[in-house]
C-alpha cells in the first residue's frame, strides 16, 4: 500500500508537468515518506516484497500494467538519479552492462570533444563527470542524435544518459515480466489463491489511499443554518450540485443520498442535525411520516446506528468516478457524468473565469476528471491546490482552511 | 544509336596492329561512343576485374586457412539487370569461375551487389518451407549513396542528370565530410569510395563490425550524418540548435566554410541575380535584416563592382551583419552557419543505408546512360577527381585495340583503367584481406583454446 502510495504520487506529480529535477526530489521524498523502516534491512524486504506484490496486482489487464510500467519505471529512474556520484557508479557496476567507467587517462584525451558534446545541450561540463565508455552500436539512438561524442567507434556517455539507458532496460524486462506473471497468474495462481491472494489482490489497484474521513476532524461540526452559505463557498461541484437538486425537488435517488450524506457527515454535521436536514427537504414531497418510515433509517444506519453498525465512510472521488448514475440520478462526478455543455454552465455558476473553464474542459477531455475539479478549486479559491482534489472532504477542509486564513488575514 | 548496327557484326574486334600505318591505326581503333551489349562482352571478357571483386567479397574465405568459412561466398546475393531490363534477383556462386563465366555468359547491364544471407540465395525456398524465416541477411557492407540529384536546389550549373566539374565540388565535400568521421568517429578502416558512373558517390564500409551492424544500428548512423530535412515545402531546410555544435558538426564545418567560400560562392553565382540571393534571404529569420541587405544590394547594381567579386563581398555583408549581434533576434544564433550547411553539408540517401537487404551497384559495372565505368576514388585526392575525364567503355575498347597482342592477364593494365583497378588493390583490398585473415586466424585459434579448457576438467 505504501508502494502504491508512492507510485501515485509519481504519476499525480508527472500529470502536474513537474520537470525532472522536481520529480526526483518528490520521488525521494515520497519514498522516504512512505518506505521507511525502523530496521535498515527491511527497508530492503519491503521494497522487494512491496514491488511484487504490486507486480500480481497490476500485472491483469493492459491498462494495468502500462501504468504500473511507466511509474515503476519512473520510480527506478528517480531513484537512481538522486543517488551520489559514487554509488550511482557503484551500482553500475553491479548491473553487469557492458558499459565500462572511462578512466581519467581516457577522459583528458577526449576532454575537448565532451566539452562540446556538453555545450551542444547548453550544459557546462562538470569537473569531475563519470563518463561511459560504449562501443558505439550499444547506443543508436544517443548516436542518432548526436548527444554523445563518439570516438574511433567509441561512444562516451554521460551519467544521466546511462540512467536512461538502464532505466530503458528495466522497463523491458519488468514488461516481459508482467506479461509472464499475468500468464501464470490466469492460468494457475488465481485459482490457487483464490481464498488468500486474490480477493487482496483484486481490491488492491482500486482502493483509495488517502485520510478516510470517517472521523471528522478539524472544524467545528456545521450546523443547518450555515449549510447553505458552505454548500456556496466550499462543497465540490459534485456535492453542490446534489445539494442544489435537493433543495430544488426535495428529493434525492438513492445514490444522491448515500454520496451526499457521508459527505456531509464527513464535513461534521451530527446525527440530530442531518436527521432534521433530510426530513426538511423531503417532508416537503413526501411528508413527514413516510420520511420517519422510509428515509430516517438508512440516515441512522449511515451514521452507525443501525444493523451491524458500520460507520460507512464517505466516497472518494476515485468511487464517486466510477459510479454509474443514471436516469433521475444526481450522484457521481461531474467532471465525468456531466455533458460538455451543463457542465460548463454549471462551472458560471460558481463564477468561474472562461479561461479557468477552458482549461478545465481540457482536463475533463482528457479524463483528468480530479485535476479538472482541482483547477476549479484553484480558480473559485484564487489559490494553488498542490495535492490535488482526491476525495470530496478533502476539497471541503482544505476550502474552509483558505477561507480561514483569508478571515484571519483581513482581520 | 545507328552506328551500333554497324558495330554488331564486328564482336572481334582486335585488329592486328602490324598490319596497319601509323596515320589509319587512330581512325581504324576508333569505337564510337556507346553502350551496348558487344561492348559489354569485351569489357567483361578483358576489363572486368572478376577475380579481384571474388577476392572482396570472400573476405578471407579462401579455404586456405582450416577457419574459412567455406559457404561464405556462396551466400551472397548478386542481381543482375540485363538488356530489356530484365531482373535476375538472387544470383549465387561458389568460386571465382561461375561468377565470372555468369557474367561474361549474361552480359548484364548492371550488377547489383546484396547482403550475405544465411543460406544460399539459390535454396531459399527450401528453407521457406520451414517457416522460421531462416532465409536471412546475416552480414552487409555499411552504405551510403549520394546523388547530385538531391542538390538541385542549390546548383546553378546543371541540373538533372548533367554533372561539371563545379558541381562535383558538392561531391568533393561529401567525401572530405563523411570520410574523416567514418575513420574518426567510427573507427572504421576499410572504406571505399566509387564514382557512381554519372553523377554521384557510393561509398563502401567493409570492416567486420560493419557488415554486422543491425538495420536499427545502420539508421542511427545514418542519423548521425543528417541535417539538411526538408522539401520543396519548408522555407528553412537545416536547423542548428543556437547553442554549440557536437564536434562532428564542428568539425565538418570548417571543411564546409572553406569550400563554400573558396568555391560555391563564386562557381555557383549564390548572390549575383536578384532571384538567387532571395533564396538566401528567405533563410533569415528577420525582416529588418534582410530588408537592409537587400537595400544595400539593390543599389549595389549600379556601382562597379566587378561581377566575381559581387558574390565574396555580398557573403561578408551577410556575414558581417548577423553575427554583429546587433538584432538579437530568435533563430539568428547560427544562421550564418545554417546557410553554410544548407548549400554545402552532405545529403545521404537514407534509405540506402538502413537496410541490410539493399542492392547497390557494384564497383567497376558501366553505366548505360554515360558509359561511364565506376571506379574507385581516393578520398585522400578526392579534390582531384574529374568525373568528366573518367574512362568511357567506347574509350577502353579503344585502347585495347591499341594494345596489341599481349597476355590476357594485363590487358587492363595497359588501359586507363589499369590506374584504378591497381588502386582498388592497394589502397583497399590488400588491407582488407590482410585484416580479414588476421580475424579468422584469431577466431579460430580462440575456439581451440575454448574448446581446449572446456575439456579440462
Amino acid at each position: 500500500m505504501d508502494r502504491l502510495r508512492v507510485l501515485k504520487g509519481i504519476a499525480d506529480g508527472l500529470s502536474r508537468g513537474k520537470k525532472s529535477e522536481e520529480m526526483k526530489n518528490l520521488a525521494d521524498h515520497l519514498w522516504k515518506a512512505n518506505m521507511r523502516h525502523l530496521d535498515a534491512s527491511e527497508v530492503v524486504n519491503k521494497d522487494i516484497i512491496s514491488h511484487f506484490v504490486l507486480r500480481l496486482v497490476y500485472c491483469r489487464t493492459e491498462d494495468l500494467r502500462k501504468w504500473f510500467l511507466s511509474m515503476e519505471t519512473n520510480l527506478f529512474r528517480y531513484r537512481l538519479l538522486f543517488e551520489k556520484a559514487e554509488v550511482q557508479r557503484a551500482l553500475m557496476a553491479e548491473f553487469d552492462l557492458p558499459y565500462r567507467a572511462a578512466s581519467n587517462a581516457e577522459l583528458e584525451s577526449v576532454k575537448e570533444g565532451l566539452k562540446q558534446v556538453a555545450q551542444s545541450f547548453g550544459q557546462p561540463l562538470a569537473a569531475d563527470a563519470i563518463f561511459y565508455k560504449v562501443p558505439f552500436e550499444e547506443v543508436p539512438e544517443l548516436v542518432a542524435g548526436r548527444r554523445v561524442f563518439i570516438h574511433k567507434g567509441y561512444a562516451y556517455i554521460a551519467m544521466n544518459q546511462v540512467v536512461s539507458l538502464v532505466s530503458t532496460q528495466f522497463r523491458s524486462h519488468l514488461s516481459k515480466a508482467l506479461i509472464l506473471t499475468n500468464r501464470k497468474w490466469t492460468s494457475t495462481i488465481r485459482e490457487q489463491e483464490k481464498d488468500r491472494l486474490t480477493p487482496i489482490v483484486e481490491a488492491l489497484c482500486s482502493s483509495y489511499l488517502g485520510p478516510d474521513y470517517s472521523q471528522p476532524r478539524e472544524f467545528a461540526e456545521i450546523s443547518i443554518k450555515d449549510i447553505d452559505q458552505i454548500a456556496k463557498s466550499s462543497f465540490p461541484l459534485c456535492m453542490r450540485h446534489l445539494f442544489e437538486k435537493l433543495r430544488e425537488d426535495h428529493h434525492l435517488k438513492h445514490g444522491g443520498r448515500m454520496q451526499l450524506g457521508l459527505f456531509l457527515k464527513g464535513v461534521g454535521l451530527k446525527l440530530e442535525d442531518a436527521l432534521a436536514f433530510w426530513k426538511a427537504e423531503f417532508s416537503q414531497r413526501v411528508g413527514s411520516e413516510r420520511f420517519d418510515k422510509e428515509y430516517a433509517y438508512s440516515i441512522r444506519h449511515n451514521y452507525g446506528r443501525e444493523g451491524k453498525r458500520t460507520d460507512y465512510t464517505p466516497y472518494s472521488c476515485q468511487k464517486i468516478i466510477t459510479s454509474a448514475p443514471g436516469v433521475g440520478d444526481h450522484h457521481g462526478c461531474p467532471y465525468r457524468h456531466f455533458s460538455e455543455e451543463n457542465l460548463r454552465a454549471a462551472l458560471g455558476k460558481m463564477g468561474i473565469s472562461n479561461r479557468a473553464v477552458e482549461d478545465v474542459m481540457d482536463k475533463v477531455r482528457n479524463r483528468h476528471y480530479q485535476l479538472a475539479c482541482t483547477l476549479t478549486f484553484e480558480a473559485v479559491h484564487g489559490t494553488s491546490c498542490d495535492a490535488g482534489i482526491n476525495h470530496p472532504n478533502q476539497y471541503f477542509s482544505d476550502s474552509q482552511k483558505v477561507l480561514q486564513s483569508k478571515n484571519q488575514s483581513t482581520v | 544509336m545507328t552506328k551500333e548496327e554497324i558495330e554488331n557484326g564486328t564482336a572481334d574486334m582486335e585488329i592486328d596492329q602490324r598490319e596497319l600505318m601509323n596515320g589509319e591505326r587512330s581512325e581504324l581503333n576508333a569505337v564510337p561512343d556507346g553502350f551496348n551489349a558487344n561492348y559489354l562482352k569485351v569489357y567483361y571478357g578483358k576489363l572486368f576485374p572478376h577475380a579481384d571483386i571474388f577476392k572482396w567479397m570472400s573476405y578471407g574465405n579462401d579455404g586456405k586457412h582450416p577457419g574459412c568459412d567455406e559457404s561464405y561466398f556462396g551466400r551472397r546475393e548478386f542481381s543482375f539487370t540485363l538488356d530489356n531490363d530484365i531482373y535476375l534477383r538472387f544470383q549465387s556462386f561458389n568460386s571465382v569461375s561461375q561468377l565470372e563465366n555468369s557474367i561474361k555468359e549474361k552480359c548484364p547491364f548492371k550488377i547489383d551487389i546484396g547482403p550475405v544471407y544465411s543460406v544460399d540465395p539459390a535454396k531459399r525456398h527450401a528453407y521457406a518451407q520451414s517457416g522460421n524465416n531462416v532465409f536471412t541477411p546475416v552480414e552487409k557492407e555499411l552504405v551510403f549513396d549520394i546523388d547530385m540529384t538531391d542538390y538541385d536546389d542549390v546548383r546553378y550549373c546543371c541540373s538533372g542528370a548533367d554533372v561539371c566539374l563545379k558541381c562535383w565540388t558538392l561531391m568533393t565535400i561529401a567525401i572530405k565530410v563523411i570520410d574523416p568521421a567514418l575513420r574518426d568517429d567510427f573507427g572504421f578502416n576499410h572504406i571505399l569510395w566509387v564514382y557512381s558512373g554519372r553523377r554521384g558517390v557510393h561509398c563502401w564500409v567493409c570492416d567486420p563490425k560493419a557488415r554486422r551492424l543491425t538495420n536499427e544500428q545502420r539508421s542511427s548512423i545514418a542519423e548521425y550524418f543528417r541535417v539538411y530535412k526538408g522539401n520543396e515545402n519548408s522555407q528553412k531546410k537545416v536547423s542548428l540548435t543556437s547553442s554549440a555544435l557536437h564536434p562532428f558538426l564542428l568539425r565538418s564545418y570548417k571543411v564546409l566554410e572553406e569550400f563554400f567560400e573558396g568555391n560555391l560562392l563564386s562557381n555557383q553565382s549564390l548572390f549575383s541575380t536578384e532571384e538567387r540571393y532571395e533564396k538566401i534571404l528567405e533563410m533569415i529569420p528577420d525582416e529588418s535584416i534582410t530588408s537592409e541587405l537587400r537595400g544595400k544590394w539593390q543599389d549595389n547594381k549600379k556601382s562597379s563592382i566587378s561581377k566575381e567579386n559581387i558574390n565574396v563581398d555580398r557573403w561578408k555583408h551577410v556575414k558581417k551583419i548577423l553575427k554583429s549581434g546587433k538584432q538579437k533576434g530568435q533563430g539568428l544564433g547560427k544562421c550564418v552557419e545554417e546557410i553554410v550547411f544548407s548549400f554545402s553539408y552532405p545529403r545521404l540517401d537514407m534509405e540506402v543505408s538502413k537496410h541490410m537487404n539493399h542492392l547497390l551497384k557494384a564497383p567497376f559495372c558501366i553505366h548505360p546512360k554515360t558509359g561511364r565505368v565506376c571506379v574507385p576514388i581516393d578520398p585522400n585526392h578526392c579534390e582531384e577527381f574529374d568525373p568528366t575525364a573518367v574512362p568511357t567503355l567506347s574509350k577502353l575498347l579503344e585502347e585495347i585495340n591499341m594494345g596489341g597482342l599481349g597476355t590476357d592477364d594485363d590487358e587492363w593494365d595497359r588501359t586507363s583503367l589499369g590506374k584504378s583497378i591497381r588502386f582498388f588493390r592497394s589502397s583497399f583490398l590488400q588491407p582488407l584481406l590482410k585484416s580479414c585473415k588476421e580475424e579468422i586466424e584469431n577466431s579460430y585459434n580462440a575456439k581451440l583454446q575454448h574448446s581446449k579448457t572446456s575439456l579440462t576438467w
